[in-house]
C-alpha cells in the first residue's frame, strides 16, 4: 500500500516535471530575478551592481516618461479592448449567418490574425503616410481633406496605432465567438422567435448571456494583449513623438535594450508583472460567478 | 548494444567536429547591420567572401544583425552570455557605451609598427572624432555618412529657379522653398519646398543645423552635453520655423523611411537625408536630380553618421590580429571602393578616391563627391557615455517643439538638465 503510493507519487511528479522544469526555468526564476535585480542598480562592465534598496522604485514614482506610458497603455487598453470585442461579435454574429460566400469572409476576417504584427504595421504605415499614403488619397478624394500626419501628431499618434490593433485583434476573437455561437442549442432560439420575440430581444437575453464565459476568456486575452503586443509600435511610430505612442513595454524594451539600464527596466518590469496579475485576479474572481449560466 | 551504438556515434560526431575545426585555424564571427536600402548586405557578404578565398587560413562568419539597433543590442547580449562576436560593425556614437560595457578594446594593441599607425592616420579627421577617446583608436572608419541635401532640377525649373544651383545658405533654403511650395486655392500642398526628416532620430539632421550655427552639441570627451546653448535653440527654431512660418516644410514629425519615396513621387522639391542613400535615389528618380552640401548659417557642417568597426574584448590573440587584418583589407582602396560604389557610403579613407575606379565613377557621377567635400566641415555626431538614454532625451526634447507642444528654450533646458543628471557621474 505504501509503496503504492510512493510509486504513484513518483511517476505523477515525473509526469510534471518535464512541464515544471520550463515553467521554472523561462517564468518563475525569471520573475524571481527580475524582482531581486530592481533593488540594485545596474551592472555595467567597469562598475558591478550594487545594493540600492527602494532607489529604483523612487525613481520610477518620478519619472515622468514612466507616468505618460502608464496613462498611453491605460487609454490603450479602453481603446482596444471594447472596440475590439465589440466588432469580432459583430464579425461572429454576421459570418455565422448562413450567407453566401460565408468562408470566404470569415478568412477575409481571420486574414489580420494570420499576418505577423510585422508585416501588417509595415502595411499600415503606408496607409498613414502623409501625402502619398493610402488615407490621405482616399480622404483627399473624397472629402479633399489636406494631409494629415497621422502617425507624427501626439494628438494621433496612439489612436492611429489602436485603429491597428483593433483591425489585428478582432478577426482573432471573432474564431471564438464562431464557436461559442454554434454551441448555442438552435432550440432555444426558435423557442423565443415562436414567443416572437426581436432579433435584438433574442441577442441580448438570449445569445449575449449565453456568450458571457467566451467574452470572460476573450477579456482576458485582450487585457493581456493590450499590455503584451508592442511589435507594430516599433515600425509605426517607435513610440514617439516624444513618447505620445510609447507603452509600458516598449519602454521597458527602451530602458533594457537600448539605454542598458537594466536595474530600473527589472524595477518597471515588476511594476507591469504587479499590474497584469492585479488585473487577471480581479477579472477572474469578479466576473468568474457572473458568467456561467446552469 | 543501444549505449554502445549510442556511444560510436558521439565519438563520430565529436571527431567530426573536431576535424572540422582544425581545418580552419582562426574563426572569426563578424556582426553587421544594414541601415540603409540597396545592396549593403550583399556588398558585405561579397567582399567577406572573397577575402576567405583569399585567405583559407581564415573563416569569417559575417552575421547580419539588422538595424544598427538591434545589431548593438545583440553585441551586448552575446557578449554579456559570454560568447561574444571577434569584430563588429556598431554606430560609431556608440563608442562610449561600448567602452563603460568594458566590451571593446583599442586598435592600438595591434597597430604597433609605423606603417600600423600611418595606415590609422589616412582616415578622414571628421569620421575619426567618433572613433578615438582618451588618445586611444576604439573605431574603425567604414560604414560612414554624412547627410546631403537632395534637390529635384524639374521641380526647380518649374518653379523659375536655376535648376543647377541648390540654396547655399539658411535664408536662401526659405526663398527657394517659398517658391517651391505649390499649394491650391484650399491651402493644399502638393509639392513642398523641403523635408528633414524627423522620425525616430531627429536628432542627426538637427544636429547639422547646430553646427551650421557653430555650435557644439557634446564635448570630447562624451560627459557633457550642451543642449541649451542659445545657438541650438536658435537652430531648432529655424527649423521649426520652416514648416509653422515659412510653411515650406510639412508640420509635425516626418517620416525618415518614407522620405526617398515622398521626393521621388515629387511631393517634395528636396530633402536631407544620408548620403548612404545616393544609390538608392540614383536608381529609382525618375527625374534629373543634384546633390549638394547643407546649407550654411555662420559656417557649412553637418554630422557624420554611420557605423564603424569595433573589436571585441574575450578574443585570443590570433583572432584579433586576423580580425585587424580583416578590416585592413575591406578598407583598402579596391574593396572600399566597390563599397562605396555600390551604397554610396562615404570611402573613408582619401588614397580611395584616387583609383582609378572611383575616378570613373565620379567623372560619371559627380554627386559622390559632394559627401566627400562636405567632410572638411563635418563634425563629430552626438555621442556620449550612456549615449543612447542621453540622445534619447534629447529626440524627444526635440520632438515635443517639433510638435508644438514646448517651446525651444524650456524643452532644451529641460533635457540638459536631465543629460546633466546621468553624465555626472561620469566627470
Amino acid at each position: 500500500m505504501r509503496v503504492t503510493f510512493k510509486r504513484d507519487w513518483i511517476h505523477g511528479w515525473l509526469l510534471l516535471l518535464p512541464a515544471m522544469v520550463f515553467l521554472f526555468a523561462f517564468t518563475h526564476i525569471p520573475a524571481v530575478t527580475t524582482f531581486i535585480n530592481s533593488f540594485y542598480s545596474t551592472p555595467r562592465g567597469r562598475r558591478p551592481a550594487k545594493f540600492i534598496g527602494l532607489e529604483n522604485y523612487e525613481r520610477l514614482w518620478d519619472d515622468p516618461v514612466f507616468w505618460k506610458v502608464m496613462f498611453n497603455n491605460l487609454w490603450f487598453a479602453l481603446g482596444t479592448i471594447p472596440l475590439s470585442i465589440a466588432l469580432s461579435i459583430a464579425m461572429a454574429l454576421w459570418v455565422n449567418d448562413k450567407l453566401a460566400g460565408r468562408s470566404l469572409v470569415r478568412m477575409a476576417y481571420f486574414t489580420p490574425t494570420v499576418l505577423p504584427l510585422i508585416a501588417v504595421a509595415n502595411i499600415w504605415l503606408f496607409f498613414y503616410t502623409p501625402g502619398f499614403g493610402l488615407f490621405d488619397q482616399v480622404f483627399g478624394a473624397l472629402f479633399g481633406w489636406s494631409s494629415t500626419n497621422w502617425l507624427g501628431d501626439p494628438a494621433t499618434a496612439l489612436n492611429a496605432v489602436i485603429v491597428v490593433t483593433v483591425w489585428k485583434e478582432a478577426g482573432f476573437f471573432m474564431i471564438f465567438y464562431l464557436a461559442a455561437l454554434q454551441a448555442i442549442p438552435v432550440s432555444l432560439i426558435e423557442a423565443a422567435r415562436i414567443e416572437g420575440a426581436s432579433c435584438w430581444t433574442i441577442f441580448w437575453r438570449i445569445t449575449f448571456p449565453l456568450l458571457m464565459p467566451t467574452t470572460l476568456f476573450v477579456s482576458i486575452n485582450a487585457v493581456i494583449n493590450s499590455f503584451r503586443l508592442v511589435d507594430h509600435i516599433f515600425i509605426l511610430t517607435d513610440g514617439g513623438p516624444d513618447n505620445a505612442s510609447s507603452l509600458l513595454l516598449f519602454y521597458i524594451y527602451e530602458v533594457a535594450f537600448r539605454f542598458w539600464e537594466t536595474g530600473y527596466a527589472a524595477t518597471l518590469t515588476v511594476a507591469l508583472l504587479l499590474l497584469l496579475s492585479a488585473l487577471a485576479i480581479g477579472q477572474f474572481f469578479f466576473f468568474d460567478r457572473k458568467v456561467h449560466y446552469k | 548494444m543501444i549505449k554502445s551504438t549510442f556511444l560510436k556515434a558521439v565519438a563520430a560526431t565529436a571527431l567530426s567536429v573536431s576535424t572540422w575545426a582544425s581545418a580552419h585555424a582562426v574563426d572569426l564571427q563578424f556582426y553587421f547591420p544594414v541601415a540603409v536600402g540597396g545592396k549593403a548586405a550583399d556588398t558585405i557578404q561579397a567582399l567577406t567572401d572573397e577575402y576567405v578565398a583569399a585567405n583559407p587560413d581564415v573563416k569569417i562568419d559575417a552575421v547580419y544583425a539588422g538595424s544598427y539597433q538591434d545589431t548593438v543590442a545583440k553585441a551586448i547580449t552575446a557578449s554579456r552570455g559570454g560568447n561574444p562576436p571577434q569584430l563588429s560593425v556598431i554606430l560609431s556614437v556608440d563608442m562610449f557605451t561600448l567602452i563603460d560595457e568594458d566590451l571593446i578594446q583599442p586598435f592600438d594593441n595591434y597597430l604597433t609598427t609605423d606603417e600600423d599607425k600611418a595606415w590609422v592616420d589616412g582616415f578622414y579627421p571628421a569620421f575619426m572624432e567618433n572613433s578615438q577617446t582618451g588618445g586611444k583608436t576604439y573605431g574603425i572608419p567604414f560604414q560612414r555618412s554624412t547627410p546631403v541635401l537632395y534637390w529635384n532640377k524639374e521641380a526647380f525649373k518649374e518653379a523659375g529657379l536655376d535648376p543647377e544651383i541648390a540654396p547655399a545658405t539658411w535664408d536662401e533654403m526659405v526663398e527657394f522653398g517659398n517658391k517651391l511650395t505649390k499649394k491650391d486655392a484650399d491651402g493644399k500642398v502638393s509639392q513642398w519646398g523641403v523635408r528633414i526628416p524627423s522620425s525616430g532620430f531627429p536628432y542627426w539632421l538637427f544636429q547639422g543645423l547646430a553646427i551650421e550655427n557653430g555650435a557644439t552639441l557634446a564635448n570630447a570627451e562624451g560627459n557633457k552635453t550642451n543642449f541649451d546653448d542659445p545657438k541650438v535653440v536658435e537652430a531648432l527654431q529655424y527649423l521649426v520655423d520652416l514648416s509653422t512660418k515659412h510653411e515650406v516644410m510639412a508640420p509635425g514629425i516626418i517620416e525618415w523611411g518614407a522620405t526617398p519615396k515622398a521626393f521621388f513621387e515629387g511631393q517634395t522639391a528636396m530633402m536631407w537625408t544620408s548620403t548612404g542613400n545616393l544609390t538608392n535615389v540614383r536608381d529609382n528618380a525618375p527625374f534629373d536630380f543634384g546633390v549638394a552640401m547643407l546649407p550654411s548659417k555662420e559656417t557649412r557642417g553637418a554630422p557624420t553618421g554611420g557605423g564603424n568597426f569595433y573589436l571585441f574584448k574575450g578574443a585570443s590573440d590570433e583572432q584579433n590580429k586576423a580580425a585587424v587584418e580583416f578590416v585592413q583589407w575591406i578598407t583598402a582602396p579596391a574593396q572600399s571602393a566597390k563599397w562605396t560604389i555600390a551604397t554610396g557610403y562615404v570611402a573613408p579613407r582619401a588614397e580611395t578616391w584616387e583609383t582609378e575606379t572611383m575616378k570613373a565613377y565620379t567623372a560619371d557621377f559627380a554627386p559622390a563627391l559632394i559627401a566627400r567635400d562636405q567632410l572638411e566641415f563635418a563634425k563629430a555626431e552626438l555621442s556620449t557615455y550612456q549615449n543612447q538614454r542621453v540622445t534619447g532625451i534629447f529626440n524627444d526634447a526635440l520632438a515635443s517643439v517639433i510638435t508644438g507642444k514646448k517651446d525651444a528654450t524650456t524643452a532644451l533646458k529641460e533635457a540638459q538638465a536631465q543629460a546633466d543628471g546621468i553624465l555626472s557621474e561620469y566627470r
